[in-house]
């Protein structure tokens, strides 16, 4: 009883505050808003005996959106970021679109003939989750881990404007490299 | 939650939960140690202006008096929701912390996923410390806020690394696995490496001693500018709060737990956590403040890979016996 009201009132929570994202005029309180509604999505999966996926939402979400309120006053300019503004813009179509996919989504929720549950849970969910990833899955995962961190350098290779021609000197024989910013190793 | 436990082959003291009714003295003794803390910081700094050194220890109790008497200053156009967020949840993420640490073989709460517990209320340090440095909304606070940031992506990934070093020793996320893993030897004799990284990053999570840039005096004081009362209060308790948290969690993670002869198991938690949280203190008193760009390059090109070697050779050792 007691753990079905906590899931009621997480599950409240996490919907409120994801609806007030839109709501406050302020950047700091949209992105920490939204960390609150995934902390409530977090403690409710703890809830259904899935501690390590929930702990880990918690984790990387608290960090994603410190992470992102430092982008989101960044990308706005530091004034504009700094005032009271408007979360919402091309409010017309994000209604609609929004009404859409809720309309589609809780449609296929209440007519998809839902399958009954085949076979029990493992006993220890974190290892059997690992032997999933690291099992059967290694091959797919080895594949993807360099697919990705190749795009990773290679996004950074394209948003870096100084690259070690500009550091180190054209013949890259410069003894110190000429950085805007001092420090760091052997500098 | 509290999943039932097959006995392993180490179990002969195993870590049991007791009753949540014990809670209540979680608080009591993480105070305690975040005031003695306190103490023995103003003990040092009395001794370093020449002062008795227990007109300094006794410091932290009239500072606290005087928060608690003094008015609360409120800035213009201040985000008061977000600055009280961030004032009072660094004492809540500490108590929080050391629901996983066991002492002795008693503990609050034994998840299987203590370390990563630990660490996620680790990262909540980073959002609370910018909402303080955010909320006041004054320059010089929030250039603390930020510079608790760059220096968060320094530590946190080194930090990372160094909290799965006994876990993959001991295969196990859960905390009293890892304990129970330390039976023979301490974890700290063959992973000194990420023992020292997580170390510095307790140092680091709680902006203090060499990573105290985000509050330095260079930038009147950062996040701390202009907060005063009990937000100062709250703010300055919890930074020692979730130091001690730290001290403590390196126990159970490299120091053996409750082990050692003589005492009572708990006794020994105790104790190791005092010298390990009074070596975070006086280091504050030895070592300068690291700025946090420079550090950046210093964090990625040299302490992660070093984290990533010691997780390498403990896999390596770990597979092997």
């Amino acid at each position: 009883m007691l753990i079905d009201i906590l899931f009621w009132v997480l599950a409240l929570v996490s919907v409120a505050s994801g609806v007030a994202v839109f709501m406050v005029d302020s950047m700091a309180r949209a992105t920490y808003a939204l960390a609150v509604s995934f902390v409530a999505v977090g403690i409710m999966l703890v809830m259904v005996n899935l501690e390590y996926i929930g702990i880990i939402t918690i984790l990387m979400m608290v960090m994603e959106m410190a992470i992102m309120a430092v982008y989101m006053v960044m990308y706005m300019g530091m004034n504009p970021a700094l005032m009271p503004m408007d979360m919402t813009h091309n409010k017309r179509w994000s209604a609609v679109l929004a009404a859409g996919t809720f309309v589609l989504l809780a449609t296929g929720v209440l007519l998809i003939p839902w399958p009954a549950r085949i076979g029990a849970p493992a006993a220890d969910l974190t290892a059997s989750l690992g032997e999933a990833i690291m099992g059967p899955k290694m091959l797919a995962m080895l594949t993807i881990s360099p697919v990705l961190f190749a795009t990773i350098i290679a996004g950074l290779v394209i948003a870096n404007p100084r690259g070690r021609y500009d550091r180190w000197g054209d013949d890259l024989k410069r003894g110190t490299p000429d950085d805007p910013m001092q420090g760091g190793l052997g500098r | 939650m509290a999943a039932t436990r097959t006995m392993g082959p180490f179990m002969a003291d195993a870590i049991v939960q007791v009753s949540p009714a014990w809670a209540v003295l979680a608080p009591v003794g993480l105070l305690l140690f975040a005031l003695a803390g306190a103490g023995l910081n103003g003990a040092l700094t009395a001794r370093s202006a020449g002062r008795p050194f227990l007109s300094g220890a006794s410091a932290p109790l009239a500072q606290v008096a005087r928060l608690l008497r003094q008015r609360r200053q409120v800035t213009v156009a201040a985000d008061v929701l977000l600055w009280r967020v961030g004032a009072g949840g660094l004492v809540v993420v500490a108590l929080l912390k050391i629901l996983v640490i066991p002492l002795g073989s008693w503990t609050l709460a034994d998840l299987d996923v203590g370390i990563v517990w630990f660490n996620t209320m680790d990262v909540m340090v980073w959002a609370l410390f910018w909402l303080i440095g955010w909320g006041a909304n004054s320059a010089h606070a929030l250039v603390g806020g930020y510079r608790f940031l760059s220096l968060a992506v320094a530590y946190e990934l080194p930090l990372m690394f160094a909290l799965i070093t006994p876990a993959v020793a001991a295969r196990s996320l859960r905390v009293g696995d890892v304990v129970a893993a330390q039976q023979h030897l301490w974890f700290v004799t063959w992973m000194p490496i990420a023992f020292v990284i997580f170390c510095s990053s307790v140092i680091a999570f709680s902006s203090w001693g060499p990573f105290a840039a985000a509050v330095g005096r260079d930038i009147a004081g950062g996040f701390l500018t202009d907060v005063s009362g009990v937000d100062r209060l709250l703010i300055l308790t919890g930074r020692y709060a979730v130091l001690t948290a730290g001290a403590a969690f390196a126990v159970p993670l490299f120091l053996g737990g409750g082990a050692g002869p003589l005492l009572p198991a708990w006794l020994w938690t105790i104790a190791k956590t005092a010298l390990v949280l009074a070596a975070l203190i006086t280091i504050r008193h030895r070592v300068p403040t690291i700025r946090p760009d420079r550090f950046a390059e210093v964090a990625w090109v040299i302490v992660l890979p070093a984290t990533l070697l010691q997780v390498l050779i403990v896999a390596i050792m770990a597979k092997g016996s």
